[in-house]
């Protein structure tokens, strides 16, 4: 059936600020969803709190309200823009919750608004535990066993009954799982049951199996309204269950599982979407199977798009989220071709001849006395994608993607000992891959890996595979790595610093690197096609490999290298990436070829139909240089994808590669406290007094001279990582002393802390000419020492005389030109008693830069990264392009995570905490998006 | 341990190796398939036979070997080409590791082999003959061989892969299913006898007159290797057996030699079917099926005159015929292998429906 005609208007409700759990992956499948949408000739209208996605800007949707996503935004919406259908899956949990709320109040009838792509009931019986067991039940469909207990005798029992311990509890009625939990041996056993018992209203609890150490999998489905299915994705865990499936090692496709098993697992999947509705769209279906007898149970299904599916999209080239929207206006799978291939059908099931890892990205050196253990419970803020020929390659690529100093798995430095290789491994931590690894090279054996980790054998293998073929190089010089065994090195993904490091003799990357192009061995670039080569495909997604021929054809047109902004972390999320598809888009307005390097699954710069052509890989120096001196490039631009981005400019700058945009000297004029100190100096603006030191005892002596309250920090770091401020010399101690467990040789910068200051953030465009546009200056609402991601910040200025303004405007274009910034620059400064105090300037995008697009309506980024390429400012003046279209104020407002971290205490600090932001527009200051955080400003403040 | 070893294309293309399973040299047409799991069935899939078989997806041996994922005795395939063999394996299943299967059977194959890039050259050039080696590593030598090869076009390869005398798969049901075998997938026989079917197998060759002499309700004409044009006796047992009025059922070889039983062309494809992924849609239906293929061959879509037969069934990928629903007698037939193994389960309603022909027809 072609697509419906009876709708002609389609609101799309968007998933809200980042928070832990629900990521920019819903704004890759929200902007998939609506570009697919309006390609079809709907009109879309979006509502979406985050100002920092592709999602709500212009080119997305044809009406966007950046409003607070409640069920009342929405009927004022609905009431104004009368939608005629409303697409609730492309917005998370938050997206299904809101539109749940309004079935209920029987809304979306009452207004003739018809829900598409979802079945609300759907929702209702993969949410309530007890209708989905029912249900599974009912069809035949193997799930954790249990039976419920009113004593403890009767549990005693029902344990015995299911094989012994572990067991799970969950006591009956108790809100948020209260006195749930895992009960692994029989001390424990009375004291849980019992207390269990006694806090349930009902007083009995649920005994189930404990399904801890299975093995655990997931499929990504898609279903049209002729009840077609197909399974784009099979994904399975390295870490077994227990490990909630948003922070485990995961590998797309399934590599343990024969055919027959994959099948039944496939025809449960399929059994299981069509028990729960008939709607059209994206679902996915998780599964455990026991390690010991093979059975395979039902975990759970989530009837929408979802994490796992921005990682299926990515991992097989199959774009879910544009072929769910599709299929939810009335396409059926056979009327859609497959994009990738543009000849054959959408109908099929992806074939992949590449191995995906995925590594989540954790955070938890900003939470103090955070527990790093992974449980059921989601921890992680980000994640990485790789893509590898062999599991090997691509799990070392993922390790290179990270961004956590390592070059692949371990090989890059000492060995940490045996007792702390023990000790990480017998909880699941983030590392433990890594870990893995380092207890073979101390000699574990596999069964005692596999005891403590229960990770699958065949991983296993392929980690100690790799530990043997480090052994062997360990023997090794440089030149004794012939052809076939360094050939053999890189496909098994070790990069050139692993094996500078490896080799006997004292070399460097750059020596391996050049040792092995002298043997001729380069990395070539091959096709994501969906199909294993079956076809010809025409999109242009690549990743490396140590294979025999290139797929990925130079053209002759000019060309521009972005570079992505790696995994979303907390001071460096989705507000880079959104810069990033603006800089494509501007390099391919200004007659360039644009050609994207990044590693994150969630994000819209590594959609394959954003740049001309994506490199799906590490922003990591030996990869992003294999790229450019294969496409040969005019330059790359560094200033759009955050530190990942920024950290490379010295060596491509050492190479000869051109940077668009401000030169490296600059960047470094900045970036060096020391340097950027002198020129403030030479340009009489004021500054905190400030020192430099390299150990703790010259740190105190520091501090005591400038006086406290001190701030301390280290230097190359984003979002505040380890930054305090110190009252005192015990304080200082302290404090540096955990910086450098953390960051060793780092050089600490101690400024005067400005106290009871108001803090400003400016954000610039400078041009080659030397004109400089302020795009926006916003004020924080909370004081100064409270970071500035952290911070509440008002758009323009609420409470600062016209002088103070001018005298800002005035130090930001003085520091712009003095830098000779070519682009985008961020500036921050202090205000106290009157003075305004730069504490530091940053000549890159910042994470302001979409906020203040957003609130001004003018694509901030495109034009910067236009004269980043040569453009001037007058041209866009003079058509009147730089206008805030701005009435009353904008208030960014940070959003955190706190809940999924309970033991962590809730304080504000120089250390970015938040992982998310929204943003409101107030015509008055006696709104309560100002009001609110106002009075508030002082409540979490810490030291 | 490593073993050197080579694979020659007829067109001059040599790359290296490491050998796996049994040493040796071995020779034929070099294909390839998509699917990522089922690499045992496959191997073991008597279509295959004389065919060199490179799997697209890197991981092979992964799960181990195990005598249930077989489709025949002893693997068919003449040598198996892979880019990562996993030499050791996990699961609770597998009885020993796939290289000492292959080695026990004196399988032939080589690891380590950028696989990609030659299903890309068979893509751009069609397929073609290849020879692997590790006792004669010298190029031309090895070139010469893959170029002297027989080709697959006009090869008749059905009777060796059938059995020597008629057997009884089950034995009893409540249907008599007699299986023509020109190399049958043991899961076709599975799939009948789960349905409750007796069946009984034949050589190929059987004159139509045994078989019918069981008192069979249905013939069924099964997959297998080679080429059915150079197949005339099997087309004309075929032809025979339509107007008798038993109906009938054919898969892959089955179907192509039920299409010429009918007058219907065949011709060889550039690069064929092989893989678990194939989208066929059901014409009647509307519904879409994913797909296990394994052909070289196919109907001629120009050459299906409507009071012959209809197209029951589609490829959405090449539109290529992939089912048969003939006017002139009872029965239909799919290009397909509704029976799986490896691949997706959703084309076992053909056995339904045709066992509920029979049972229509018998009544």
């Amino acid at each position: 059936m072609p697509r419906r005609t009876d709708i002609k208007k389609i609101l799309l409700i968007g998933s809200g600020p980042i928070v832990i759990g629900q990521a920019c992956e819903f704004d890759y499948s929200g902007t998939q969803a609506c570009r697919a949408l309006r390609k079809e000739g709907y009109e879309v209208v979006l509502i979406n709190s985050n100002p920092a996605t592709i999602m709500t800007d212009p080119i997305t949707a044809d009406r966007i309200y950046m409003d607070e996503l409640t069920a009342e935004s929405i009927r004022r919406i609905v009431e104004k823009e009368r939608p005629d259908a409303v697409l609730p899956t492309m917005g998370g949990q938050t997206g299904l919750n809101l539109a749940d709320e309004l079935q209920r109040q029987g809304y979306w009838e009452e207004q003739d608004v018809k829900v598409i792509g979802v079945d609300i009931d759907a929702i209702h019986i993969t949410e309530d535990r007890q209708q989905f067991r029912d249900l599974m039940e009912k069809i035949g469909v193997d799930q954790a066993r249990s039976r419920v207990a009113k004593s403890l005798l009767e549990a005693k029992e029902v344990i015995q009954s299911l094989g012994g311990l572990p067991v799970v509890i969950r006591p009956s009625f108790t809100l948020g799982g209260a006195g749930g939990g895992i009960i692994w041996s029989p001390k424990e056993l009375e004291r849980k049951i019992m207390r269990g018992l006694e806090l349930s209203p009902v007083h009995e609890v649920l005994v189930e199996e404990s399904v801890y150490g299975w093995k655990e999998f997931e499929l990504e489905l898609l279903r049209d309204q002729n009840d077609n299915v197909i399974i784009i994705c099979t994904i399975e865990n390295v870490d077994p269950m227990g490990v909630h499936t948003g922070d485990s090692v995961t590998v797309a496709p399934a590599q343990t599982l024969t055919d027959k098993q994959f099948q039944h697992m496939r025809d449960t999947a399929i059994q299981m979407m069509r028990s729960i509705g008939t709607f059209a769209g994206g679902c996915n279906v998780q599964f455990g199977i026991n390690p010991v007898d093979g059975r395979m149970i039902a975990i759970e299904i989530n009837p929408r798009v979802s994490r796992s599916s921005a990682l299926a999209s990515k991992a097989t080239g199959y774009p879910i989220a544009k072929v769910a929207a599709r299929l939810a206006v009335g396409y059926t799978l056979d009327e859609l071709k497959n994009d990738v291939t543009r000849t054959t059908s959408a109908c099929f099931e992806p074939a992949i001849d590449y191995v995906i890892t995925k590594i989540p990205r954790w955070n938890f050196e900003k939470f103090e006395g955070v527990d790093e253990e992974l449980t059921t419970q989601m921890k992680a803020v980000g994640e990485v994608m790789s893509i590898g020929r062999t599991f090997t390659e691509s799990l070392q690529k993922a390790w290179q993607s990270l961004e956590i100093g390592y070059a692949g798995l371990g090989a890059d430095r000492e060995n940490p000992k045996r007792p702390h290789v023990r000790e990480r491994l017998r909880k699941s931590y983030w590392d433990r891959t890594l870990q893995i690894r380092n207890a073979f090279i101390h000699g574990a054996s596999m069964d005692e890996v596999y005891d403590i980790t229960r990770v699958d054998f065949w991983f296993l293998q392929q980690i100690k595979m790799l530990v043997d073929l480090e052994k062997e190089t360990r023997q090794l010089r440089l030149q004794d790595l012939t052809e076939d065994k360094l050939l053999n090195l890189k496909r098994h993904g070790y990069s050139d610093v692993q094996i500078a490091w490896l080799v006997t003799d004292e070399v460097t990357e750059e020596e391996a690197r050049a040792h092995r192009l002298s043997l001729e061995i380069k990395s070539q670039f091959l096709l994501v096609d969906t199909c294993a080569g079956e076809f010809p495909a025409v999109t242009p997604y690549f990743y490396s490999s140590y294979e025999t021929e290139s797929e990925s054809t130079v053209s002759n047109q000019k060309k521009v290298v972005i570079l992505g902004s790696g995994p979303n972390r907390i001071g460096q999320g989705i507000e880079f990436d959104y810069s990033c598809v603006h800089g494509v888009q501007a390099v391919q307005e200004m007659g360039y070829e644009a050609i994207m390097v990044n590693c994150n699954p969630e994000t819209v710069s590594t959609d394959f139909d954003i740049a001309d052509k994506l490199y799906f890989e590490p922003v990591f120096w030996e990869r992003v240089l294999d790229i450019i001196e294969h496409e040969k490039p005019e330059g790359v631009i560094v200033q759009l994808g955050g530190q990942t981005a920024l950290k490379l400019a010295g060596k491509l700058s050492e190479r000869g590669i051109k940077i668009f945009g401000t030169p490296y000297d600059r960047m470094d004029l900045a970036e060096n406290r020391g340097k950027f100190s002198d020129i403030l100096k030479e340009l009489n603006i004021p500054f905190p007094p400030y020192g430099m030191a390299r150990t703790v005892y010259e740190a105190v002596r520091v501090a005591e001279s400038i006086g406290y309250p001190i701030l301390v920090r280290p230097s190359y770091v984003l979002g505040g990582q380890g930054m305090r401020i110190a009252i005192n010399k015990e304080e200082v101690e302290r404090y540096v002393t955990d910086i450098y467990k953390l960051l060793p040789d780092n050089e600490i910068l101690l400024d005067l802390f400005l106290n009871n200051g108001i803090e400003i953030d400016v954000d610039a465009v400078r041009d080659a000419d030397g004109d400089v546009w302020i795009t926006g200056i916003m004020q924080h609402i909370e004081p100064a020492g409270v970071h500035s991601g952290d911070s509440t910040a008002v758009l323009p200025p609420h409470s600062l005389s016209a002088s103070i303004l001018e005298e800002i405007r005035k130090y930001t274009i003085t520091i712009a030109n003095r830098l000779e910034v070519l682009g985008l620059m961020n500036v921050q400064m202090v205000v106290q008693d009157e003075s305004v105090y730069v504490i530091e300037a940053n000549p890159r995008a910042s994470r302001t830069v979409p906020f203040v697009a957003k609130a001004t309506g003018i694509p901030v980024a495109r034009i910067a990264s236009k004269v980043i390429l040569g453009a001037r400012l007058e041209e866009f003046r003079s058509q009147g392009l730089l206008d805030s279209k701005l009435k009353g104020y904008a208030i960014k407002e940070p959003v955190f995570s706190w809940s999924k971290f309970p033991e962590v205490r809730k304080e504000l600090g120089p250390e970015m905490k938040s992982t998310g932001e929204t943003i409101a527009f107030v015509d008055a200051l006696t709104d309560k998006h100002f009001k609110r955080p106002y009075e508030m400003r002082n409540l979490y403040l810490s030291r | 341990m490593s073993l050197p070893s080579k694979l020659a294309l007829a067109d001059g293309t040599v790359v290296n190796g490491i050998a796996i399973g049994a040493g040796g040299e071995s020779g034929g047409e070099l294909c390839f398939n998509t699917s990522m799991t089922g690499y045992q069935e496959i191997l073991t899939d008597p279509s295959y036979h004389g065919q060199i078989m490179m799997m697209t997806y890197p991981h092979i041996g992964n799960y181990g070997a195990h005598d249930e994922d077989t489709e025949a005795a002893k693997p068919m395939v003449s040598a198996l080409v892979v880019r990562a063999f996993s030499q050791e394996y996990s699961n609770l299943l597998a009885q020993e590791s796939l290289h000492n299967y292959m080695d026990r059977h004196g399988l032939v194959g080589i690891t380590g082999i950028d696989t990609r890039r030659l299903v890309l050259h068979i893509r751009k050039r069609g397929v073609m003959n290849a020879v692997i080696s590790s006792t004669d590593l010298d190029d031309d030598s090895l070139i010469e061989k893959a170029q002297a090869w027989p080709s697959m076009e006009g090869l008749e390869l059905a009777s060796r892969v059938t059995c020597d005398k008629s057997y009884a798969f089950s034995d009893a049901g409540q249907q008599r299913i007699a299986v023509c075998d020109f190399g049958v997938k043991t899961n076709i026989l599975r799939t009948f006898a789960a349905l409750g079917c007796e069946v009984r197998v034949f050589p190929g060759a059987t004159p139509l007159k045994d078989v019918l002499s069981w008192s069979p309700d249905g013939l069924f004409f099964s997959n297998g290797p080679g080429d059915p044009r150079a197949m005339p006796e099997a087309v004309d047992c075929v032809r025979e057996a339509m107007i008798i009025g038993l109906p009938l059922f054919g898969i892959c070889l089955g179907h192509q030699l039920m299409a010429l039983a009918q007058g219907i062309e065949v011709f060889k494809m550039y690069v064929g079917h092989r893989g678990a992924n194939q989208p066929v849609k059901n014409l009647s239906t509307g519904h879409v099926e994913v797909t296990t293929q394994n052909h070289g061959f196919s109907v001629d879509p120009e050459s299906v005159s409507a009071e012959l037969a209809e197209v029951s069934h589609l490829n959405l990928n090449d539109q290529t015929v992939e089912g048969l629903r003939f006017k002139k007698f009872e029965g239909f037939s799919v290009q397909y292998h509704p029976e799986a193994s490896p691949g997706p389960h959703d084309s076992r309603y053909l056995f339904k429906e045709y066992l509920h022909m029979c049972s229509k027809t018998k009544s």
